[in-house]
């Protein structure tokens, strides 16, 4: 590689630009997502910005199981996002379709429609956990047009409590490590 | 000024071997301060140099016809007007300078507005029709307080030369007219309270929504370049006048610096308003301040 093309690639790496699309999501997984732009998390220290248009963004943030209505959309706002992309699913419903699996109103996965780089499980995934995904995608986002290989998507582990305990949670509400990403915790939580 | 202080002029100081990384580095502060009036850490040092990067690595749609063409063009044009604004500043002392290039300074600052208007509506996107259309009532609303603002300290000083103006004394009439291009200042660079042309998530990008790839980091970088003119015109107008060559270039610099941490406190300290309360605002409030000081510039001149 020379000079101009490794400026490029750590350039890709250190400016991952989002575009946010919901899927049918019940909110759960775009309020984490907002979350990790916050003071707390500050996710523009990575260099990452929210875009109001696909046009201007490299990584596609989808959330939910992936309703009907939403397949023509999301296939439409990928074809817009322009080359080289990555594909972010955050949390378990686009992975899984999780507890909404074998309801009539769904088509998801989402990998049956498009192609997913990056899993990040959870329900809804912690925002350091999204940070971590979106960071991977960006690596992979660079790789991939660096070498223009085809990368394998990446299911990311399920991150512990990411505050140390240091706020009100003390850690007490996160999922243990290597728990299965099918987001049955929160579903035994309800009444 | 003879062709050889003018190509100095344009392509190194203060044009664009000064400029583009100046650009950057503004670009940079603010998105930098406003984190940390957030209270947040903010993007890295060099965040805009690496965004240019990246976008200079993307695809861009396919355009076809004239249409795809005069796309194209805009982000070109909206470029090097701003580049040669801040070429024609005047910073350095006996730089040189011809009778009226005031206006053309003026002209140039208005060229990328217009491009950003065209561009939107070639676009033919709905996001970018109504942020052009925004736009235009923008521009048509801070511009006149803008002119007139600067009409009043030419006419005070009873002159259209740059180099003049920022030589002369400056008088109460200069120091009115400075604020009221201040006051001008966040609407002609898009930034809060009077963000509504590139409304980001409200509209999309406004006219940029159908801009991608290297296209848009000449948008990017023409913003930023608006970003050292804008600044740079208030900081040659406000700066006392130095015979040293490189006191008045860090002076110039100082107060560039200043008067971007000025707006970015002003852009994280308020909210976007609505188009209706922009245009009022101008129309009504900040309009009775230009006249004012264009009436008390030309009864100066008239009594003396």
């Amino acid at each position: 590689m020379n000079l101009w093309d490794r400026l490029m690639c750590y350039s890709r790496r250190r400016s991952p630009w989002l575009f946010h699309m919901n899927g049918g999501s019940c909110n759960g997984c775009d309020i984490e997502l907002i979350a990790s732009l916050t003071p707390r998390y500050d996710a523009e220290q990575l260099g990452v910005r929210l875009e109001g248009s696909p046009r201007h963004a490299d990584i596609l943030c989808i959330t939910g199981p992936i309703t009907h209505n939403a397949v023509n959309a999301i296939k439409t706002v990928y074809d817009q996002v322009c080359g080289p992309k990555a594909v972010v699913a955050i949390g378990s419903c686009p992975a899984t379709t999780n507890v909404f699996i074998d309801s009539r109103t769904l088509d998801g996965p989402l990998n049956l429609h498009i192609p997913v780089d990056v899993f990040v499980p959870g329900c809804p995934p912690r925002p350091d956990a999204i940070i971590q995904g979106v960071a991977k995608a960006a690596e992979i986002l660079a790789e991939r047009a660096a070498k223009k290989l085809p990368v394998a998507p990446v299911v990311m582990p399920l991150v512990g409590p990411g505050c140390g305990g240091a706020c009100a949670c003390g850690g007490a509400t996160a999922p243990p490590a290597g728990a299965p990403s099918n987001g049955a915790s929160s579903n035994e939580a309800q009444p | 000024m003879n062709l050889t202080t003018a190509l100095a002029r344009f392509l190194i100081f203060p044009g664009l071997l000064f400029a583009v990384p100046a650009a950057w580095f503004f670009l940079w502060v603010e998105r930098k301060s406003v984190a940390l009036m957030q209270g947040r850490i903010g993007p890295p040092f060099m965040q805009p140099f690496f965004d240019f990067i990246k976008l200079l690595g993307k695809d861009t749609p396919p355009r076809e016809g004239v249409g795809g063409l005069l796309m194209k063009l805009w982000p070109l044009i909206a470029v090097s007007a701003a580049a040669t604004a801040v070429g024609l500043l005047p910073v350095l002392p006996a730089s040189g300078g011809f009778e009226g290039d005031l206006i053309l300074l003026l002209a140039l600052l208005e060229l990328p507005s217009m491009c950003i208007i065209a561009a939107g509506f070639s676009s033919r996107s709905i996001f970018g029709e109504i942020g052009s259309a925004r736009e235009a009532a923008l521009s048509v609303s801070y511009n006149v307080v803008f002119l007139l603002a600067i009409v009043s300290i030419a006419a005070s000083q009873h002159t259209f030369r740059l180099e003049a103006l920022a030589q002369l004394p400056a008088s109460p009439m200069h120091w009115l007219g400075v604020i009221a291009i201040l006051v001008c200042l966040p609407a002609k660079l898009h930034i809060n309270p009077f963000s509504l042309p590139n409304a980001e998530q409200e509209i999309y990008s406004g006219p940029m929504t159908e801009y991608a790839g290297p296209e848009l980091a000449m948008w990017e970088l023409s913003h930023g370049l608006e970003w050292v003119a804008a600044t740079g015109l208030v900081a040659t107008l406000a700066a006392p006048h130095l015979t040293v060559w490189w006191i008045a270039a860090l002076v110039f610099v100082a107060l560039s610096f200043a008067v971007v941490l000025l707006l970015s406190a002003v852009a994280a300290a308020t909210a976007r308003l609505a188009i209706d309360t922009t245009v009022r605002f101008y129309w009504q409030v900040t309009l009775i301040f230009a006249v004012l000081a264009i009436s008390s510039a030309l009864f100066m001149r008239f009594r003396s």
